[in-house]
């Protein structure tokens, strides 16, 4: 019973996205969509373990989802007089009931109209704050309770929910629309979208915190909401290149950590344990958003990631092209980080002293002072050179300003190695 | 929905600006001014005296406290508002930044709230069902 419990939940949390998007764009109220479909949901846990999960569980969530959507709008009808209510209704029943589809009539035509898309970028609109997008984001297409938000961001639940409060009581007041942005915006929307989607995997696989175990599913999430966007825009390179990315580094999951806990540099992981099926489906698709010939930066740093990942050592890398790539994407997409992650590259492909000499340019320019990975670059450089003093002196400055454990250790072995007698 | 396009700008003494940059300023307000209304959200606009000229009362304990000068001192001041009728905030977005002043100073959109109670039951039912 219980295994069929969770088979229903998981149903349904995968399939109730659509639902939830649809009914938001009758009602116009994220509130009372999410509340119908947290009744069908309640519904769901009733019939599906009994029963079985039906053959079209989104067909049947947006059913059911909609009678109660109507029933509330009927109850609050007779309790309240309030004319937003009453609107609300007389919308929803004309659409309901004239203008739109059955369900019926969409099952026996085999389309669902699909208002996710319009979801996503109106919970990604730039006017809401990025922790209002990231939440929201997760919440209704993710499908996640507030307090697992809460917990993957390690806030308490309660500030999580007067976030998600907060975005969707600006959504309705600001008056932000339900649509998929007209051309003349979708660029610029788009990579609002993206950068949101790329937050919630980086989330899960950098954790930027000590709560590793958790979080895990983040990226699993991104990866799921990237799949999403892909299958909704199949003809946007950039979306593709950004799924390609998630799952290029994906597959690098299980050789990051080690047994101890500590994070395992690229040049040590144990490639053998890499996951080649996500490297092919991640080359699969960096090809197909390559002969759409409109780069970005997503599909470069998916360039960069399918390099790595198609060397069978550090050493057999091919550097120089990464190099290429890094210098690509500095024209596309300027940022300091890139510049520390070509230094990397051209250490890589030059010798350590030219990698130093990029980075102590970067470190005099000061705005990536308190960035750890300037140091930890700096000290893996020093010491690859053989400058052990100087290495231990980066170490230490990384270190201070690391917080995630597995970089942590990482950084504390390596300093105990420099520091060794030699 | 209704916006209320708040402008800041840094305030410069008109005397140190050049007369054809002034002119010029005013050309690219007024072509706005024209297109706010061509296209139908023009509800009112001006612009303000110069902060110099602002006073702030606040009422404590039954008494009226006057201040010279605005509420809060700040680098950019308001200097003149638009209050549009445009269908969303995507549309007061795409205005905000066709206001000449945006290049250099800010645009703070304000939905203006609208009072729930406003429309009787009946009102809305007909305009609903006119929909």
């Amino acid at each position: 019973m219980s295994d069929a419990r969770t088979v229903a939940e998981e149903a349904f949390r995968r399939e109730s996205g659509r639902a939830l998007a649809g009914l938001i764009r009758v009602l116009g109220d994220f509130d009372l969509a999410e509340d119908a479909v947290q009744d069908a949901f309640v519904a769901a846990l009733e019939h599906w373990p009994r029963d079985g999960v039906p053959d079209n569980p989104g067909a049947w969530i947006t059913t059911t989802a909609r009678r109660r959507a109507i029933d509330r709008l009927r109850r609050a009808r007779v309790l309240s007089e309030k004319q937003a209510v009453l609107q609300a209704e007389a919308d929803a029943e004309a659409r309901l009931t004239t203008g739109r589809p059955t369900v019926d009539e969409i099952e026996a035509h085999g389309v669902i109209p699909d208002d996710r898309l319009r979801l996503i970028f109106t919970c990604c609109h730039p006017a809401l704050s990025p922790e209002g997008r990231v939440a929201l984001t997760l919440r209704t297409l993710g499908g996640l309770q507030t307090d697992e938000i809460a917990r993957a961001f390690l806030v308490p639940e309660v500030t999580m929910a007067q976030r998600l409060v907060r975005a969707k009581r600006k959504i309705r007041d600001a008056g932000i629309p339900f649509r998929v942005p007209p051309d003349e915006l979708l660029p610029e929307r788009l990579d609002s979208v993206l950068s949101v989607l790329y937050l919630v995997y980086n989330e899960g696989y950098l954790a930027s915190s000590p709560a590793a175990a958790i979080r895990h599913d983040l990226s699993a999430e991104g990866i799921r909401l990237a799949r999403l966007l892909v299958d909704l825009m199949p003809d946007e390179p950039e979306a593709i290149g950004l799924l390609s990315l998630m799952l290029l580094h994906d597959a690098r999951r299980a050789a990051r950590i080690g047994p101890d806990g500590a994070l395992v540099i690229l040049d040590e992981q144990d490639r053998t344990i890499w996951d080649r099926a996500l490297i092919d489906e991640g080359n699969g698709l960096l090809e197909r958003a390559a002969s759409m010939r409109r780069p970005g930066p997503y599909q470069l740093q998916a360039a960069i990631a399918s390099v790595h990942d198609d060397a069978p050592t550090a050493g057999a890398t091919d550097w120089p092209r990464i190099v290429a790539l890094y210098d690509r994407l500095r024209a596309l997409s300027p940022s300091p980080v890139v510049d520390l992650n070509r230094a990397a590259a051209l250490a890589m492909a030059h010798g350590p002293d030219d990698g130093l000499a990029e980075i102590d340019r970067l470190a005099a320019d000061g705005r990536l002072g308190g960035y750890h990975l300037l140091h930890a670059a700096r000290a893996d450089l020093l010491r690859r050179a053989g400058r052990r003093r100087e290495a231990a002196e980066a170490y230490r400055r990384a270190l201070a300003a690391t917080v995630n454990p597995a970089e942590v250790a990482y950084l504390e072995r390596r300093l105990g190695e420099v520091t060794a007698d030699a | 929905m209704q916006y209320l396009l708040l402008i800041y700008t840094e305030e410069i003494d008109p005397a140190t600006v050049p007369a054809a940059d002034q002119e010029a300023e005013m050309t690219a307000y007024r072509a706005f001014t024209r297109e706010v209304t061509d296209r139908g959200y023009m509800r009112g606009g001006d612009a303000l005296e110069p902060s110099s000229t602002a006073t702030t009362v606040r009422v404590r304990e039954g008494r009226t406290l006057i201040s010279d000068g605005p509420f809060a001192e700040t680098k950019e001041v308001l200097g003149g508002y638009y209050l549009i009728d445009c269908p969303d905030l995507d549309t007061a977005i795409e205005m905000a930044a066709k206001i000449p002043s945006a290049a250099r100073g800010s645009i703070e959109i304000r939905p203006v709230w609208e009072l729930p109670m406003s429309a009787t039951p009946d009102a809305v039912m007909a305009a609903a069902d006119a929909g």
